[in-house]
């Protein structure tokens, strides 16, 4: 069972190790500095302590725009120099304007149509009253939102999939034997692989001129989870397998039924697993999403990208620039939350 | 051993069953509309100018100057005019545009027009497409990578320092010579399989001496007994193609020419003006059974394209301008404002320095641009067999049967008509005929097309397929 998924094993032994990287990055003065402060107030110390956790960050983002500012305009593409930090800052705020002009051009368009069913009602024509929605292009704000809704879907379809069935193999080792194989073979799938599989299965199953969610979003979605349910799987067994044994047979004693003990027993003691296991899937769905929507025109960061792309205007390589940003602060975010989570489950469930 | 997997199979099929379950849940939610997105046919039966049955669509574009009409109608609110609310989406090319029109996530779209004439004879994917509208005459060009332009611009016919045009593909003779002999093969792009711009590619080397190879039956390739083997690359990625160095030119729609002049890549040598003196272009393409199903939101959908076509045309051309700026937003075109106007008001530059004067360069509104011909429809597909697309023989009654299948100029005249009725546009811009212009001149080899004698025309060229022969992988075969 263990050896099954010992790829995965280090993880979970040790969730909270990962979540120190930013911290851990810091170089090691110490020697030299603390001696002399250590003597200072403990007030004093925990200021220094904070500054120093500050300083090397810092110093390692200043380091970074540094280099990128200086080689950036060095490379000479097609579309002009590569733009250094203050062109993706400036196109940051062309963005942001972007948006603001869209918001007013949106309300001018509802009060227009407001004015003119008012005017269609006092004219005595009701046929003429429109409810239409604002169909001006996505700016990169609705973008960011489609981006989270698709892989918010793909994240969830993952966790109702992957939960279920990692718990069955986790308990069964028969189970586990035979889903194992599948696993091993379907993890590594790009989802650029999966994308045309699903697509045209989509296409067959959604024949409605109108459907309730867009095709592309669907598509988009089903290919995140398809590539992100794996993690969650894997923690889930890793987690139902390797509960205390002593516990069951005190579930046998009480004459638990499977409910009760699955919900009393199993599912405490593997949720720091699945909470792992949710947090690396998140990060890979987040990854995966950029891909797919590129490919299946879903309105969001990935087809933003893709769009600039294929604009191939002077501003467009620091736009996208300022889009890759965008994506690593969101997907930062995302595993921050993940990570708050998994912080939770663990404090109240530790077994 | 045997009862141990048996049992596993069991319990993995429960499983897969419960993954089933949760796609489905996904799916549910997307069929469950259908019921309400039907309700309205009953509706249907209205004529033409009745009540929009569908007034929010979703029209797909590829990001090419030609687009144009419907930027603008969106912009100018020619859509809003005719109580249309239109939301324009850029379709990564040229397929997933197709497969979405097909598919429906798209009501309609701004297409090539081999792509609606190959998916009604089922080259390709196959769907009944109809086109109402052409959108434009022009537009495209060949270019060349700047080390090829240097290979053969000494030998080129001169005049006050400038080559004169139009340059023949026989100037590239040597130079394919050349790459055979270091064992290379010169490589060109264009844009789909049934792009107007590879026929117009594969017409310029023809017209030149070189073979563009031909398509076995049902393969998209295209390179049987080809000197300059043809690959499809999008529209938007031909600059940085050409600049790796996977192609030594091709074929596309602006800004794409005048892109490779800007970023200093490559030379443009040759307008589709030049080599077919005003040939159709891009279509206006939709599902024949949308069409049925929405007659009045169809024509309300003609009737704001014309006008914006009207608009792009006015006045010599005083709207340019103006259009230059909304294609640069980046929801449309995105490319540089300068780089679209080089080529949209009235100029286009070769190499540098040598800017032409290209009147009709792109025309939308003017000499009936807007009428689908049924003589176009035929001359596209003619090149479809003379390369191989089509794999059989055709009678000339089956070239009339599928233009007018697929062209629509009943859709056309009835919104021009009313245009026409309200005083919109101009009487003079809707022409009396029966589909089938007179033969055309205007070709670079001096061909004539008439389009009442397809076969005829197909046994004029040099190089193409003729009467009785077929394409295998080793090459032409037949009579």
């Amino acid at each position: 069972m263990a050896t099954a998924f010992a790829d995965l094993q280090p993880d979970e032994t040790t969730p909270q190790v990962t979540a120190t990287v930013p911290t851990g990055a810091a170089p090691v003065p110490e020697t030299a500095a603390t001696p002399a402060k250590g003597k200072a107030s403990p007030v004093a110390a925990r200021i220094a302590g904070m500054a120093k956790a500050l300083v090397a960050p810092l110093i390692g983002i200043a380091a970074f725009l540094a280099l990128w500012a200086v080689l950036a305009p060095q490379v000479d593409t097609s579309l002009g120099a590569l733009p250094g930090p203050v062109e993706v800052a400036e196109q940051g705020s062309a963005l942001y304007d972007e948006w603001s002009a869209a918001r007013e051009a949106k309300a001018e368009f509802y009060a227009q149509q407001d004015a003119s069913n008012a005017a269609a009602i006092a004219a005595g024509n009701p046929a003429g009253v429109r409810d239409f929605e604002y169909a001006g292009p996505p700016t990169f704000l609705d973008q960011i939102f489609t981006s989270l809704k698709t892989v918010a879907l793909g994240f969830v379809l993952a966790t109702l999939v992957a939960v279920p069935i990692g718990l069955v193999c986790g308990l069964s080792p028969l189970v586990n034997a035979a889903i194992n194989p599948l696993v091993q073979i379907m993890k590594p799938v790009s989802p650029l692989a999966w994308l045309p599989i699903v697509t045209m299965v989509i296409s067959a199953m959604i024949t409605s001129a109108d459907p309730l969610l867009p095709k592309a979003f669907v598509i988009s979605a089903l290919v995140v989870m398809l590539c992100s349910l794996w993690p969650t799987l894997i923690n889930t067994a890793v987690g139902a397998s390797s509960i205390d044994k002593d516990l069951l047979n005190v579930g046998r004693v009480l004459r638990l039924g499977w409910f009760a003990k699955l919900t009393r027993l199993i599912l405490p003691s593997s949720l720091p697993y699945i909470f792992t296991g949710m947090r690396l899937s998140l990060g890979v769905g987040w990854m995966v999403l950029i891909a797919a929507e590129m490919l299946a025109q879903n309105p969001g960061l990935g087809k933003f990208v893709w769009d600039e792309f294929q604009n191939g205007s002077s501003q467009s390589l620091a736009r996208i620039m300022f889009a890759v940003v965008v994506i690593g602060f969101i997907g930062f975010a995302l595993d921050r939350l993940m990570m708050f989570l998994q912080a939770l489950a663990s404090k109240n469930h530790t077994v | 051993m045997t009862g141990f997997g048996g049992s596993a199979v069991g319990r993995r099929q429960a499983i897969a069953a419960l993954g089933a379950v949760a796609f489905s849940l996904a799916l549910a939610g997307c069929g469950s509309s259908s019921d309400t997105g039907t309700s309205g046919e009953t509706v249907a039966a209205a004529n033409l100018d009745g009540a929009i049955e569908k007034p929010n669509i979703k029209l797909g574009f590829i990001k090419l100057t030609d687009m144009a009409p419907l930027a603008i109608a969106k912009e100018k609110g020619f859509f809003a005019e005719e109580g249309l609310n239109v939301e324009l989406e850029p379709q990564a090319n040229w397929k997933v545009l197709l497969d979405g029109v097909i598919g429906g996530q798209l009501d309609g779209a701004h297409m090539l027009a081999g792509q609606p004439l190959a998916a009604t004879i089922g080259y390709g994917t196959k769907a009944d497409l109809i086109a109402p509208l052409s959108l434009d005459l022009n537009g495209n060009a060949i270019t060349l990578s700047n080390k090829v332009w240097a290979m053969i611009e000494p030998d080129l016919p001169k005049e006050g320092g400038k080559p004169v045009h139009p340059i023949s593909a026989s100037h590239l003779k040597p130079v394919v010579a050349s790459y055979k002999q270091q064992g290379k093969q010169f490589k060109m792009g264009m844009v789909f399989p049934v792009s107007t711009h590879n026929y117009e590619l594969r017409y310029w080397l023809a017209a030149g001496g070189l073979n563009p190879g031909f398509y076995t039956n049902g393969d998209v390739a295209g390179t049987v007994a080809a000197d300059v083997p043809l690959s499809v690359t999008p529209p938007p990625q031909m600059p940085a193609t050409l600049e790796a160095g996977t192609i030594d030119g091709y074929c596309v729609g602006e800004p794409w020419n005048q892109a490779a002049v800007h970023k200093k890549i490559g030379v443009p040598v040759i307008t589709d003006d030049e080599i077919w003196h005003d040939n159709p272009e891009k279509v206006f393409g939709l599902r024949k059974d949308f069409a049925e199903k929405y007659p009045a939101t169809t024509a309300a959908i003609l009737r704001a394209l014309i006008k914006a076509q009207q608009w792009l045309d006015a006045d010599g051309g005083a709207n340019r301008a103006e259009a230059v700026k909304i294609l640069s937003q980046p929801n449309y075109v995105g490319a540089d404002a300068d780089v679209i106007a080089a080529s949209m008001t009235g100029k286009f530059t070769f190499a540098p320095g040598d800017t032409r004067d290209a009147k009709g360069f792109n025309i939308f509104f003017d000499k009936y641009a807007g009428y689908p011909f049924y003589s176009d429809a035929v001359w596209y597909l003619t090149q479809m067999r003379r390369w191989g697309q089509i794999a059989d023989d055709k009678t000339d009654q089956w070239y009339f049967d599928t233009a007018k299948a697929v062209y629509r100029p009943d859709l056309y005249l009835a919104a021009a008509k009313k245009l026409v009725a309200d005083g919109a546009i101009p009487a003079a811009s809707v022409p009396e005929t029966d589909g089938f212009r007179a033969p055309q001149g205007g070709f670079i080899d001096g061909v004539t097309y008439d389009a009442k004698a397809p076969n005829a025309y197909l046994a004029k060229f040099a190089i193409g397929l003729k009467q009785g022969q077929r394409v295998t992988a080793s090459g032409v075969s037949g009579s």
